[in-house]
């Protein structure tokens, strides 16, 4: 028991520390904030997540637990909240997409500021 | 090689890891060529200090340091969420020629920021269309 949860917990740290380099190293290869926002919000949040779901199976407290999975919660509710926001207020202000994008549909909205 | 030392390992690596993106985004929060990607470093910064938190919680045994993510994590989610708020008040945003945004200025930043006010300015701004053409 305690060599299968020192296993998975370490496994745990690994992947989410991955997701979170990965989602750093998206910060600067993407070409536009949109793009780069998929990687910042998805990967990060991931990485954030799995490394407090780790500390949720190491610990096997009832306390610690409910708390960890309670702020996965709330990082998993609030991460695609802010996301959304600062999409839609850089793209109504105006931010230009990048040149390589195929499609863009909400070209319309640009003037309702 | 026990369990035990796997997880030693696993969580000297995911330290070293983190730091190096810890380091990586503060740099993008410096560089970031526009306001929207120096917020968005910012937001992810939060994400790394978290993920610390949580790998610093194993390592010592310290769960109490959970409340302060937790914490932390509602703090950039609202200073995220301001953020957008003052992007949108600030203004609309051209391309300038050399790729690098340029401010336009926007005399009725304050106004816009109520619903009533941003649909009393857009109204007005039919009209001086209307009356123009």
């Amino acid at each position: 028991m305690e060599t299968a949860i020192n296993v998975i917990a370490g496994l745990l740290i690994l992947a989410g520390t991955f997701f979170a380099f990965v989602a750093a190293v998206g910060l600067w290869r993407f070409p536009d904030i949109y793009s780069r926002m998929h990687a910042a919000s998805k990967a990060g949040t991931l990485g954030s997540g799995l490394v407090l779901l780790a500390l949720a199976v190491h610990a096997g407290d009832t306390a610690t637990v409910s708390r960890a999975l309670a702020g996965i919660t709330f990082f998993l509710l609030t991460a695609p909240i802010s996301a959304h926001l600062l999409a839609k207020a850089a793209y109504v202000v105006g931010y230009e997409l990048a040149k390589s994008s195929v499609l863009d549909e909400m070209n319309e909205s640009k003037r309702n500021v | 090689m026990s369990s035990a030392d796997f997880l030693y390992i696993a969580v000297h690596v995911a330290l070293a890891f983190l730091s190096v993106t810890f380091l990586v985004t503060v740099v993008k929060v410096i560089y970031g060529p526009t306001l929207p990607d120096r917020i968005l470093a910012l937001d992810m910064l939060v994400a790394v200090a978290i993920g610390f938190i949580a790998v610093l919680g194993i390592k010592t045994g310290y769960t109490l340091y959970l409340d302060i993510a937790i914490a932390l994590g509602l703090v950039g989610f609202l200073a995220t969420v301001a953020f957008a708020r003052f992007i949108l008040a600030r203004g609309r945003i051209e391309e300038a020629e050399e790729g690098r945004p340029r401010l336009v200025s926007n005399p009725r930043a304050g106004i816009s920021l109520s619903p009533e006010g941003g649909a009393r300015s857009d109204a007005s701004e039919k009209t001086t269309d209307a009356g123009r053409t």
